[in-house]
């Protein structure tokens, strides 16, 4: 087994991660490293594994083969109590739709993983109303999440992610079902918001142009990360400044 | 396009008379531009000059010219090296991608590998781009906006080749590299 020491240099780390559901192996030996801060773009077609490579990586799901770590500790192997301490302490998580709930305002949904992690009720709307403010719908607080449009409800969805001060936040097509300009609203205030913390951010998308928000970019293929396209950028433009 | 590279492509695979490689070109790359006969025999003479290609003896018979020309080592890095290096990330450049992966599959050579390079190369030139977009002014970002959205048409089709090398290989009839193209016409 590895030793701890060789991860510090990573916040979070998959090596050689196989995941399979059923009969169809979805992740084939993954590995990847994520440094503290940084922001991730993992790309891929439809089915390359990319977002059961992030759900591994967020201890959603436990790999087959392979292990995962998180700030010197091994994910994969701790207990489902502390997974879920963790993701609810440590991971801030936006998805394409459906984190949110409905019946509840969006002041609501961004206190209450504050309010489950048992922070008062006061300090809880405070920080609420500060991050709906960063994420400019300070007048959208007393709304319930469902009748606001999709832009505003994702944007509920990332000061929901950022309001616990989270270490990393996972977002999966956080853009998926927005128009252009609302999508890059979006991911202008989440990358934006997320350096200013210094949080670590790992976005799955299969759009290029949500991937180009990221310091670095790599492809998932057939269930492996084949290519490092930040480092072979780098490569491409150091060959060519020395020409 | 480079008409002297995609030529100097050609030749890697046998040594050919100018003819031959004139009707290669437009079977493979014209798309319905023919290219002159003048035009070949001018790159030709141009790359013997430069050591790219040995040009022999003339053979005997009707025609503008007869002889048979041969690629040179210097000839092959210099392919090699063109293959290999990414194009720069600029909006319609897919007809010197489809040379490139083209010829790269005919060579034999690894036209997967080559889109990965250009794909990073896309990818790092749209973070520059979003960069702009993140600090520039209103114009800065509609002009970044309007090169995003090219070199991601781009992508796209790089996305799309890849999945389809292995089709486009087998339309090129080149499993061993060394068959004759299919024509198209005579």
């Amino acid at each position: 087994m590895n030793s701890p020491v060789m991860t510090r240099a990573y916040l979070i780390e998959a090596r050689d991660v196989a995941k399979s559901f059923g009969q169809t192996p979805a992740l084939r030996g993954a590995t990847v490293a994520v440094s503290q801060g940084e922001i991730l773009a993992v790309m891929g077609p439809s089915g390359s594994g990319k977002s059961t490579l992030l759900h591994c990586l967020a201890g959603i799901f436990s790999p087959d083969r392979g292990e995962v770590w998180f700030d010197g500790q091994r994910l994969d192997t701790v207990g489902e109590a502390a997974r879920t301490k963790l993701r609810r302490t440590a991971f801030g998580f936006v998805f394409q739709f459906g984190q949110l709930v409905p019946e509840l305002t969006a002041a609501d949904n961004v206190a209450l993983p504050l309010l489950l992690n048992r922070v008062s009720r006061r300090t809880a709307y405070r920080t609420a109303g500060t991050w709906l403010d960063r994420l400019g719908i300070p007048d959208k607080g007393s709304n319930r999440t469902g009748e606001l449009s999709g832009g505003e409800a994702q944007r509920v969805a990332v000061a929901r992610a950022l309001a616990l001060g989270p270490k990393v936040i996972f977002a999966d097509e956080p853009t998926g079902s927005l128009d252009s300009l609302t999508g890059e609203k979006v991911m202008d205030l989440l990358t934006g918001l997320a350096r200013e913390a210094g949080t670590t951010v790992v976005i799955v998308t299969h759009d290029a142009r949500v991937a180009a928000y990221a310091d670095r970019v790599v492809m998932v293929r057939d269930g492996l990360v084949s290519a490092d396209l930040g480092t072979i950028g780098a490569q491409v433009a150091a060959a060519k400044a020395v020409r | 396009m480079s008409v002297p590279l995609t030529l100097l492509g050609l030749l890697e695979r046998e040594p050919s008379h100018g003819y031959d490689l004139k009707r290669d070109y437009d079977t493979y790359f014209g798309r319905g531009k023919q290219l002159p006969f003048g035009q070949v025999y001018a790159t030709l003479g141009r790359l013997s000059r430069d050591g790219m290609v040995t040009a022999g003896d003339a053979e005997p018979g009707d025609g503008p010219d007869r002889k048979r020309y041969a690629i040179t080592e210097a000839g092959r890095d210099e392919v090699d090296t063109w293959l290999a290096e990414p194009v720069e990330p600029e909006p319609h450049l897919q007809t010197l991608l489809f040379a490139k992966v083209t010829l790269a599959l005919m060579l034999g050579k690894p036209a997967a590998a080559y889109l990965d390079m250009q794909r990073a190369a896309h990818i790092r030139r749209m973070q520059e781009l979003t960069e702009v977009r993140r600090t520039g002014t209103l114009v800065d970002v509609l002009l970044a906006d309007h090169a995003l959205f090219h070199l991601e048409a781009d992508l796209r089709w790089i996305d799309l080749t890849s999945a389809r090398l292995a089709e486009l290989a087998a339309l090129l009839k080149f499993p061993a590299g060394k068959n004759q193209p299919a024509r198209g016409e005579k």
